[in-house]
């Protein structure tokens, strides 16, 4: 055995961002390599992530009301945001979680970086989906409801290629650790109440300690 | 000088005044009529009708004051109210707004016995004849104008009707032909229908049974016979009541439901039956037509409306009268709410024992079983003006209608069908561009993707010319690009072996 060890080249951000055209066609070649060969980066996926919220949000606000009427009085973009980011940080942190116990081969780096990648689609239909509902009518509601579908669709087959791939799982592994994902995402939700709960007694108690000083000093 | 000062004092003086002006003359301060917008939120309304008056029994002129009234039927200017506790029926002859009380039916010629117990519903053909749901003489009464028995209608001699029950029917309408249809007490499988001549001819718009694949496991694997026996049968339930409109159709309503059956339209409390029983009533509102969206939380009278009875106007509109909130609902014949208003109470305008409802032209009368009242409503102008615009469109005179809707939108500018009439008479003017921003405005996709089609085709039938134009450029600039630089660099290697040769 020769034990040469190639160092991947340093790609640039720009071709990072372009990666990520390859993955969504050929996902089982693009996220092995995504990971393994470094052909992806953070910075890439930060950035598929922020678009995924800012397609959200526009498609929220500027969708034709014949198909989305979002209350835009009661909306609250941060609150928006926050219940997509929060879940979807808490899932790659159980899948990681859990992964890493039962030899998964994935960071947690490599899983949200495979993540933010899957969110793609999603960018890349959704985004000229809001410029398409100003141009077909009500009646032609199927057009945009079956885009929409299929973006999702394929958002969520690319995640499970996704994990499969920077796990170096099989399928049937992968998809009884997407149930385990779901449960402990739960788990760490039900230690974050306890935690927050704790630490409010705890505070709560400091704060009735020092009245009660300042109370018998004066 | 003085003069100033004195203005001064006046001014103050005008203001320490209580602002009796600007306040409402009716005594209503707090929401009274309202609608619901496209999130289900109530908005605020001008009042649609306000009370003209209530008639109690002395204003009558009774001598026997009314007791626990049932029911109110109109056929032209006089109304009938079944006055049940004292088993008999009050004619009431409306002259502009006097109410006089012209003759108290107590009793009929040419049958045994002739007087009623406990009539609970009366229904008067245009020729006079009379129909009298006489209940605890189990019998439906049809007399001519004088009271003299033309036929009497019993107890089915059937075998789909249960013998060892009473028949005591509840509600009656009678079609043009005589046709009888009567909602009976413990009759759950429709209304009982008999012809003319008095024949019991089949039951018509049953109450669909409801019942899951949930409910048929549970029963078949999970309950022994003797909780079986103790369980009640899937049963349809019974209607509360009933109206037959203009055309022959029958408006039931509906108070036996669950809650969440709401939500998925199963509940169906207002039910418009066609002759072969399946409802037809048109729900194209953002709602189908149950009443109250929301309920107050933590209050007596939480829950659904429940409609005691239900009457129809000449134009489809139809208008339901809820028992839990004493609230009066007014609906187009597309299932949009038109107004809401009314309350719990015993002040003027609201209703303890919401019972039964009529109209009048566009007047509306209330019986309140409780207080023995009947309160009659008159529309305001803003109400009238609904009502106008909506005539207007159904005879077609669309500019006209257009013309209202903006007035009705001056008095409410919240009303969401005064967008949507607009809307459609601009689309009948072939202004689209207009129509979809009003349509818009009312939140109705349907109108505004329809408008939407027609203003796109005229778009682009108007712009194809440039559309191609640019496409085609985008086409061939590049191929014409792309010969040139082949052909220069042709030149340039002719040259260049030139040169070298």
């Amino acid at each position: 055995m020769s034990s040469v060890k190639i160092t991947p080249k340093k790609r640039s951000y720009g071709e990072t961002l372009r990666y990520a055209l390859y993955v969504i066609f050929h996902p089982f070649d693009g996220f092995w390599d995504l990971v393994h060969e470094k052909r992806g980066s953070l910075a890439a996926a930060h950035t598929f992530l922020f678009l995924f919220l800012l397609t959200r949000v526009l498609k929220l606000m500027y969708t034709n009301f014949q198909f989305i009427s979002a209350p835009l009085q009661y909306i609250n973009i941060y609150e928006q945001c926050g219940s997509l980011l929060f879940p979807f940080l808490v899932l790659c942190v159980a899948n990681w979680a859990l992964s890493t116990l039962f030899d998964g081969k994935g960071h947690l780096r490599d899983i949200y970086m495979a993540m933010c990648y899957a969110l793609v689609p999603y960018i890349l239909i959704q985004l000229p989906l809001i410029f398409i509902s100003h141009i077909i009518s009500f009646d032609e509601a199927s057009y945009y409801t079956v885009l929409m579908s299929f973006s999702l669709v394929w958002c969520l087959f690319l995640a499970f290629v996704g994990l499969m791939e920077v796990h170096d799982y099989g399928p049937g592994k992968t998809i009884i650790f997407l149930f385990a994902t779901v449960f402990g995402a739960l788990v760490i939700l039900f230690l974050i109440l306890v935690f927050f709960s704790l630490l409010s007694d705890a505070v709560g108690y400091f704060v009735s300690l020092y009245r009660e000083v300042l109370f018998r000093l004066y | 000088m003085r003069n100033k000062r004195f203005l001064a004092l006046l001014i103050c003086g005008l203001l320490l005044l209580p602002p009796s002006g600007l306040a409402a003359t009716d005594g209503f301060r707090s929401v009274y009529t309202y609608t619901y917008d496209f999130w289900n939120e109530v908005q605020e309304s001008p009042d649609a009708y306000r009370v003209d008056q209530v008639l109690y029994s002395s204003a009558l002129g009774l001598t026997k004051p009314m007791r626990n009234p049932q029911s109110l039927f109109v056929q032209g200017q006089e109304l009938y109210v079944v006055d049940t506790g004292n088993n008999r029926i009050i004619q009431i002859h409306r002259d502009g707004s006097t109410f006089t009380a012209v003759r108290e039916i107590t009793e009929v010629k040419g049958a045994e016995p002739a007087d009623f117990a406990a009539p609970s519903d009366v229904f008067v053909a245009e020729n006079g004849d009379m129909y009298i749901a006489d209940t605890n003489h189990n019998r439906v009464i049809h007399t001519d104008a004088d009271m003299n028995v033309i036929q009497l209608f019993v107890k089915p001699d059937d075998s789909t009707f249960d013998q060892s029950l009473n028949f005591l029917p509840n509600k009656i309408v009678a079609d043009t032909s005589g046709r009888l249809y009567v909602l009976a007490t413990n009759v759950n499988k429709g209304l009982v229908k008999y012809e003319a001549d008095g024949t019991f001819t089949g039951y018509i718009g049953a109450n669909p049974v409801k019942y899951t694949l949930w409910d048929y496991v549970w029963k078949e694997f999970f309950t022994t016979k003797e909780q079986r026996a103790q369980q009640a049968s899937f049963v349809p339930t019974e209607y509360a009541n009933v109206y037959m409109d203009h055309e022959g159709f029958i408006y039931c309503t509906n108070i036996v439901f669950s809650e969440y059956d709401l939500l998925s339209d199963t509940a169906k409390p207002i039910r418009r039956i066609n002759s072969i029983g399946s409802d037809i009533l048109i729900k194209n509102g953002w709602e189908p037509p149950i009443g109250d969206l929301q309920w107050v939380e933590q209050s007596q009278d939480y829950g659904p409306s429940k409609f005691r009875d239900i009457t129809v106007f000449d134009n489809d509109i139809y208008v339901a009268f809820d028992r839990t909130h004493g609230r009066v609902f007014g609906y187009d014949p597309q299932g949009s709410l038109l107004w809401a208003f009314g309350t719990k109470g015993n002040n003027e305008g609201a209703f303890l024992g919401a019972i039964s409802i009529e109209h009048m032209g566009n007047d509306l009368f209330c019986l309140d079983e409780n207080e023995n009242s009947i309160t009659v409503f008159t529309p305001t102008a803003y109400g009238q003006l609904i009502y106008q615009a909506s005539d207007e469109y159904l005879r077609g005179d669309y500019d006209a209608s257009a013309d209202t809707w903006r007035k009705v939108l001056e008095l409410n500018a919240n009303y969401p069908l005064a967008f949507v009439g607009i809307g459609r008479a601009l689309m009948r003017q072939e202004d689209f561009g207009g129509a979809m921003k009003y349509f818009e405005m009312a939140h109705d996709r349907e109108n505004y993707g329809r408008a939407y089609r027609y203003y796109r085709k005229i778009m682009v039938e108007d712009s194809i010319g440039w559309m191609v134009a640019v496409i085609a450029a985008l086409l061939i600039v590049p191929l014409i690009v792309r010969k040139i630089r082949s052909m220069k660099e042709e030149v340039e290697a002719s040259e260049f072996r030139k040169n070298h040769a």
